[in-house]
C-alpha cells in the first residue's frame, strides 16, 4: 500500500503521462468520430510532451535564463523544452493536415462517422 | 511505462556534463576521423528551397511547377552523386550544423550507407518525375509536397542526431500524407487520414524512445549515445524501453506485419506515380533509420546483452515475411498485391538486419536498395498499364502481354527480380540474408527466407501467367480507357461485376459515367483530368522534355515502339523508358553486388564493431 501511495505522491507527473497517453490512444481506437480521433491523437501527443517536460524538472530550480554576469541556478534542463517546442509545431501541422483531410472526407461522403464511412465506401 | 530511474534530479550525469561543457570523446573521434563538407546540408536545403519555389512560382504559372521540381531533382542527383563519390573515395563525411559542436548542436553524418540511400532518393526522384510529367497529378501544391518529401527523406538519411531524426520522420510523414491525399477519389483522403493517424502514433512512439534515451544518457547525438548507452548498461530498463519504443515506432513507418495496416490502403488509393515514390522511398528510408538506430545507436552489443530483443525483432520480421506474402496472394487488385508484397519484402530486409552478422546486414542493405528500385518501377509499370488498358485487377491482366508488350515485359522482368531469379538483385539480397541466417544458426528463419521465395512466386506467377498465357477476356474498348489514376473502388467494383456479365463496351461506358459523376463536385481536379486527356496530341513536345530530364539517368530519349500502340492514352516514351531502364538496373545491380559490398566494407566494419 505504501508503495502505491509513494508512487502517487512522488511520481504523479509520470502517472499523468501514462493516463494522458492512454486516454489519447483509447480515443483514437475507440471513437467513431473522425474529429474525436484527431483530438485523441493530440491528447496522446500531449502525454508524450509532458513526459519530456517533466523529466527536465529539477527540484527548486528556476528557468534557464542566465543573469548578466552569470551565477544563479540551479536551472532546469532547457534542452527538452526546446525539443518539445519543435514537437508541438510538428503536432500542430499534423492536426492541420488531419483536419483538412476530414473536411475533404466530409465533402465527399457527408459523414464523419467511421462506421457509416465504411458502409458508404463498400456500397 | 514509468521509468525506473532512481535518485533526483532525474536527469543523470549526462545532462550535467552537457551543461558543464565537457566535450564527449565519442563526438571528438567522430569529427576527427571524418572529412568536413558543406554538401550534406545541401541535400536537405536544395529540395526544401525548390519546394518553396515550386509553390511560389507555380502559384502564378501552373505549368512551371514540374520544371522547377525537375531542375531541383537533377541538382539533387548531382549533389548526391558528388557526395557519394567523396564518401567512397575519402571515407565518412560530416557537417556540424551552424558551428554548434555536438552534443549541443546537430551533426549530419554521411557514411557509405547514407550515401547510397541519398543516391537512391535522387535517382528515384528523377525517374518518378519523368513519369509524373504526363501522368500527373499536376499543380504547384503537388510538386511542393513532392520536393518536401525529398527534403525530409534526405534529412532522415543524413542526420546523426536522434531527435533530428524524429523531426525528419515527421516531415517525411506530413509530405507523404498529403501526397497520398492527392489522389482523385475520396478513398485517397480516407487512406491518407488512416496513414496519418498510424504514422503519427509510430513517430510519437519513436519520440518516446528518444525521451528514454535522453533520460538515460542526457545526449541526443548518435555517436555520443552509442558510448553513453553502453556506460549506462544495456540491461537497464530505460535503455531497453528506449530501444523498444524506437524500434516499434520505426516498425510502423516501415509497415512490418502487425503494424502495416495503413500501407495497402495508402498505396492503392494514391495516384500511381505517388505509389511508386512512396513504396520506393518512404519505407526504405525508414528501414535505413532502423539500421542507424540498431547499429549506430544501440550497436550489436545491445543485441548480445539482450538476446530477447533480437529474437523478437527477428521472429517478428519473419512473421511479417509469411503474413505479407499470404495476404498478397489473396488480393484481387494488382496494386494491393504489390503493397502486401512490400510488407513481406521489408520483413525480409529486417530479418537481415536483425541477424546482426555481416552477411545478414549486407543482404538486408542490398535487398533494401533492390526492393526500392524494383517495387517503385512495378508501380510505375502498373500505372502505364492502367493508362493504356484500364486494367487494375488480376482478372483484367489477362492477355495483357499482347496489348502492352513493353510495359508487360518490364513488369515480368521486375517481378522475376523480386522473386529472386539469379542474377538479378532480388536473388543476391535473399542469398546473403539466407547465408546470414545459416551463419547465425537460425534454421527456422533460413526456412522462412527460402519459403518466402516460393510465396513471392505464388503471387507474381499468378499475374505473369495471366499476362502471358491467358487469352484476353474483355475487349479493349478505347472509350473505356480513361487516363485516370485514382478512380474510387465503388466504380472499380461495379465495373468488375459488369464486365463479367456484359461485354467490355458497355462496362467501359458505365465506368465513364461513374467517373464523371465522381468528379462533379471537384472542378479543379476535373479540369486536371481533362488536361491529361487533352495532352495526348502534344506527345512529341513532352517526350523532348522527358528526354532532357532523364539525361542523367541514361540516354532515354530514344524513340520507343510503344508510342504507336493503338489504344494507348498519354503514355510517353519517357515513362516507358524509365520502367525499362529500372528493369535493366535491377538486373545489373545483381551483377554488381560484389562491388557494392566492397564499397560498403568500411561502413560495415563501423556498423558491426
Amino acid at each position: 500500500m505504501s508503495a502505491v501511495t509513494d508512487l502517487l505522491l512522488t511520481r504523479y507527473n509520470y502517472l499523468a503521462v501514462v493516463v494522458l497517453s492512454g486516454i489519447g490512444m483509447y480515443m483514437m481506437i475507440e471513437n467513431h468520430n473522425l474529429v474525436k480521433k484527431v483530438i485523441g491523437m493530440n491528447v496522446f501527443q500531449t502525454g508524450i510532451f509532458l513526459f519530456f517536460i517533466t523529466m527536465a524538472y529539477v527540484d527548486g530550480a528556476g528557468p534557464a535564463i542566465l543573469e548578466s554576469g552569470g551565477g544563479g541556478g540551479p536551472y532546469v534542463s532547457p534542452l527538452p523544452h526546446v525539443l518539445i517546442l519543435t514537437a508541438i509545431v510538428v503536432g500542430v501541422s499534423l492536426t492541420a493536415v488531419a483536419l483538412a483531410l476530414i473536411v475533404r472526407i466530409y465533402a465527399e461522403y457527408g459523414t464523419l462517422d467511421e462506421e457509416v464511412l465504411r458502409e458508404v465506401i463498400h456500397e | 511505462m514509468i521509468p525506473t530511474v532512481t535518485g533526483t534530479p532525474l536527469l543523470g550525469s549526462g545532462v550535467g556534463a552537457l551543461l558543464g561543457g565537457v566535450g564527449p570523446a565519442a563526438v571528438e573521434t567522430l569529427l576527427a576521423t571524418s572529412a568536413n563538407s558543406p554538401l550534406p546540408p545541401l541535400l536537405v536545403v536544395v529540395p526544401l528551397l525548390v519546394s518553396i519555389a515550386a509553390l511560389a512560382v507555380g502559384y502564378r504559372f501552373d505549368r512551371a511547377a514540374w520544371s522547377i521540381a525537375a531542375i531541383g531533382a537533377v541538382l539533387q542527383l548531382a549533389i548526391a552523386g558528388t557526395l557519394a563519390w567523396r564518401v567512397f573515395t575519402d571515407g565518412r563525411v560530416v557537417h556540424v550544423l551552424g558551428g554548434f559542436v555536438p552534443p549541443f548542436g546537430i551533426v549530419l553524418v554521411v557514411d557509405g550507407l547514407s550515401a547510397l540511400v541519398a543516391l537512391l532518393i535522387a535517382v528515384v526522384t528523377v525517374g518518378v518525375l519523368v513519369y509524373l510529367r504526363q501522368a500527373g497529378p499536376r499543380g504547384s501544391a503537388f510538386y511542393a509536397e513532392f520536393m518536401l518529401l525529398i527534403a525530409g527523406l534526405s534529412g532522415l538519411g543524413t542526420t546523426g542526431d536522434v531527435f533530428n531524426m524524429y523531426v525528419f520522420l515527421e516531415i517525411t510523414g506530413l509530405a507523404a500524407y498529403a501526397l497520398v491525399a492527392s489522389g482523385d477519389s475520396g478513398l485517397a483522403a480516407v487512406a491518407a487520414l488512416k496513414y496519418l493517424m498510424l504514422g503519427t502514433v509510430g513517430a510519437s512512439l519513436f519520440l518516446l524512445g528518444v525521451g528514454y534515451a535522453l533520460i538515460a544518457t542526457g545526449t541526443l547525438t548518435m555517436a555520443d549515445l552509442a558510448v553513453r548507452l553502453a556506460e549506462v548498461g544495456y540491461q537497464t530498463t530505460p535503455v531497453r524501453a528506449a530501444f523498444a519504443f524506437m524500434v516499434v515506432g520505426l516498425g510502423v513507418k516501415i509497415a512490418l506485419f502487425p503494424l502495416h495496416t495503413w500501407q495497402p490502403d495508402a498505396y492503392s488509393a494514391s495516384p500511381d506515380g505517388v505509389s511508386a515514390l512512396i513504396s520506393a522511398l518512404v519505407s526504405t528510408v525508414s528501414a535505413y533509420a532502423l539500421v542507424r538506430v540498431v547499429y549506430s545507436v544501440f550497436t550489436v552489443e545491445f543485441f548480445a546483452a539482450n538476446p530477447v530483443a533480437r529474437d523478437l525483432l527477428l521472429y517478428g520480421a519473419a512473421l511479417s515475411v509469411i503474413a505479407g506474402s499470404t495476404l498478397a496472394v489473396t488480393q484481387r487488385e494488382v496494386k494491393r498485391t504489390l503493397a502486401y508484397s512490400s510488407v513481406s519484402q521489408f520483413g525480409l530486409v529486417v530479418v537481415g538486419f536483425a541477424l546482426a552478422n555481416r552477411a545478414g546486414l549486407v543482404g538486408g542493405i542490398i535487398h533494401l536498395l533492390g526492393h526500392a528500385i524494383v517495387k517503385g518501377s512495378l508501380f510505375l509499370a502498373v500505372g502505364i498499364i492502367a493508362m493504356r488498358t484500364d486494367a487494375r485487377t488480376i482478372e483484367e491482366y489477362a492477355g495483357l502481354a499482347g496489348r502492352v508488350p513493353v510495359a508487360s515485359a518490364a513488369f515480368a522482368v521486375l517481378a522475376f527480380t523480386m522473386i529472386g531469379v539469379p542474377p538479378a538483385v532480388g536473388f543476391v539480397g535473399k542469398w546473403y540474408i539466407l547465408l546470414g541466417a545459416v551463419e547465425a544458426g537460425e534454421w527456422a528463419v533460413a526456412l522462412v527466407v527460402v519459403v518466402s521465395t516460393l510465396l513471392t512466386l505464388a503471387y507474381f506467377a499468378r499475374l505473369i501467367e495471366r499476362m502471358y498465357f491467358s487469352p484476353a477476356t474483355d475487349s479493349t474498348d478505347p472509350a473505356g480507357t480513361v487516363a485516370d489514376g485514382g478512380e474510387s473502388s465503388p466504380d472499380r467494383e461495379s465495373r468488375e461485376s459488369e464486365s463479367t456479365v456484359t461485354d467490355g463496351g458497355s462496362a467501359g461506358d458505365s465506368l465513364d459515367n461513374a467517373a464523371e459523376e465522381g468528379r462533379a463536385g471537384r472542378d479543379d481536379r476535373g479540369s486536371d483530368d481533362t488536361d491529361t486527356n487533352a495532352n495526348t496530341d502534344t506527345d512529341g513536345g513532352v517526350v523532348d522534355d522527358d528526354g532532357d530530364a532523364a539525361v542523367d539517368d541514361a540516354g532515354s530519349s530514344e524513340p520507343d515502339p510503344v508510342t504507336d500502340d493503338p489504344g494507348g492514352r498519354g503514355v510517353t516514351a519517357g515513362m516507358t523508358a524509365v520502367v525499362v531502364l529500372a528493369a535493366i538496373v535491377a538486373v545489373a545491380l545483381g551483377l554488381l553486388a560484389t562491388e557494392l559490398e566492397a564499397l560498403l566494407r568500411p561502413t560495415l566494419e563501423v556498423l558491426l564493431s
